[in-house]
């Protein structure tokens, strides 16, 4: 087993560094130039911020200060005792304060691209521009949101909950080869080559004595139940007031939300751009990292 | 009464589970209000109960754990009472405020175990609202001198209660709990998530005075 995985245009970050976010220590990660102007990077539920390690050097060459942090329980950020929206939410504020005082474009994929339009709405003085990669909730499913967010309210998932919570305290991620948990992230990424998997479970996961194991806390999971409806999320698009670019990846997945654009022109703001890719699943970021950050650095200079 | 409090493990968190009055059969489990803490001595209307009375301290109260940085849910608060129940095997639940809510969603996520649950006003018993507040992020951190956790008091009284997901937990504890009445309301106060659960079949409306009676024979 090699020491070090490469894939071609993965890049390690230039720079890594922690911020306390009200007790809780995250994991931040930067490309580029340290003087540069900064660009914040928000990953989606159950994934890292280093799923970026292709897109954000190409966002960094292009003159950004690219930031991103691991949400808390995942990638190298802190296993928290709690997770909700209100404290990704707060974690979210605490890396924007140790980056600047000024408004800077947000780019946020799946969860991480729904909790920052909550950001966006809740402090829209420190957003410039904002870049939803597929995560806007329409009325499909959204499988990596948290427990207390779903719809779904059915006894057994109730029940299979707290036998879950119950086993928290012990329990550990499954152990595996570096090339098993390839193949089993190649479940939510079909399109993947195996060399850009194997390279996402090096970085996302780690080396115990037993196997590799992802770094995501064990106490998180998939699934689950609460009273959140996904038209709540939806309601706060039309009020935006920084330019947004959502791109949608319409190929249907496991961990895809299936939103159709028709759910979403409705609730575009004034001046808005919505890109539908057809032959791109959820992760689009991982999946076409140069097409992706063309769309956005397009994006950027156009509005800005 | 020696050492009446044990502890309970949620995660990480280690909850204070209360023995407030020793006794025999099934217990009465109390869950506190909101920013409240367990009672040293049984409320007077709980003192007919015939058996034991028990009292949990939710995660950030009263003598369990105040963890770092936030993140409550009602649903997290359920997960407590159910490390509680797993301790004490079959109870019947009292729930102030916030407690009642959460004696609610425990109630019909697990109606084996729940053998009736009363739902009394208190402290955060409205909770957020039917829907969401305008979303807000609190910029400084809190002065966390708990408990009560401060994480806790804001992030509770922003706990959204549609009236429909409320009715949902109600119906699954009246048909999977066996029981005639599996949930008694006492509260005078009902905000939209209390009014739709008094309006289920199976739930009943009742004094404070007579409330430990409908669940004493069972």
């Amino acid at each position: 087993m090699p020491d070090v995985v490469t894939f071609p245009g993965a890049r390690a970050p230039d720079r890594f560094r922690t911020v306390d976010s009200h007790g809780v220590r995250l994991a931040v990660h930067e490309w580029g130039d340290a003087t540069a102007p900064p660009l914040l990077l928000a990953h989606g539920g159950f994934d890292f911020a280093r799923t970026y390690d292709v897109f954000a050097p190409l966002l960094a060459e292009a003159g950004w200060r690219v930031v991103a942090w691991d949400q808390r329980g995942h990638g190298d950020s802190e296993h928290a005792p709690m997770y909700s929206w209100q404290a990704d939410l707060r974690d979210a504020l605490a890396v924007v304060d140790s980056v600047t005082d000024e408004p800077m474009p947000v780019v946020g994929h799946s969860k991480g691209g729904a909790v920052m339009v909550q950001f966006a709405t809740a402090l829209p003085h420190r957003l410039r521009a904002l870049v939803n990669l597929d995560g806007l909730p329409g009325p499909g499913r959204m499988p990596d949101v948290p427990d207390h967010e779903r719809t779904k309210m059915l006894a057994g998932d109730l029940a299979g909950w707290l036998d879950f919570r119950r086993g928290t305290l012990t329990k550990q991620r499954r152990p595996d080869t570096l090339d098993g948990l390839a193949e089993r992230r190649a479940k939510m990424n079909p399109r993947l080559s195996p060399e850009w998997l194997r390279y996402l479970v090096s970085v996302g996961a780690r080396q115990d004595a037993d196997g590799w194991r992802w770094k995501i806390d064990p106490s998180l999971r998939l699934g689950g139940f609460g009273p959140w409806r996904p038209e709540w999320a939806m309601g706060r698009l039309p009020g935006l007031n920084v330019p947004l670019l959502a791109v949608l990846g319409r190929q249907p997945e496991l961990m895809g939300w299936d939103t159709p654009p028709a759910a979403i022109e409705p609730n575009m703001p004034p001046g808005s751009r919505l890109v539908a890719l057809d032959d791109v699943g959820h992760f689009v970021h991982i999946e076409a990292p140069h097409r992706v950050a063309a769309l956005v650095l397009d994006f950027l200079e156009d509005v800005l | 009464m020696s050492s009446p409090t044990v502890t309970v493990r949620h995660n990480k968190v280690a909850l204070a589970l209360h023995l407030v009055r020793e006794g025999e059969g099934r217990p009465l489990l109390h869950l506190h209000g909101l920013g409240e803490r367990s009672p040293v001595t049984v409320p007077a209307h709980l003192a007919p109960w015939p058996g034991p009375v028990w009292a949990l301290d939710f995660t950030g109260h009263g003598a369990s754990t105040v963890p770092p940085g936030g993140g409550y849910s009602c649903e997290l608060l359920m997960a407590d009472t159910d490390a509680a129940l797993a301790h004490l095997g079959p109870s019947t639940l009292y729930g102030r405020g916030l407690g009642a809510y959460v004696a609610l969603l425990i109630a019909g996520a697990r109606p084996d175990l729940v053998r009736g649950a009363i739902l009394d006003d208190g402290t955060g018993l409205s909770g957020g609202g039917t829907e969401p507040p305008t979303p807000m992020v609190i910029q400084a951190p809190l002065p966390v001198s708990g408990p009560p956790d401060p994480y806790a008091l804001v992030e509770l009284s922003n706990d959204v209660r549609p009236p429909d997901y409320a009715a949902t937990y109600a119906r699954q504890a009246s048909t999977l709990s066996g029981l005639d009445v599996a949930i008694v309301v006492t509260a005078v106060v009902r905000p939209p998530w209390l009014a739709a659960v008094a309006a289920e079949p199976g739930v009943r409306s009742v004094s404070r005075g007579d409330c430990t009676a409908v669940f004493a024979s069972i």
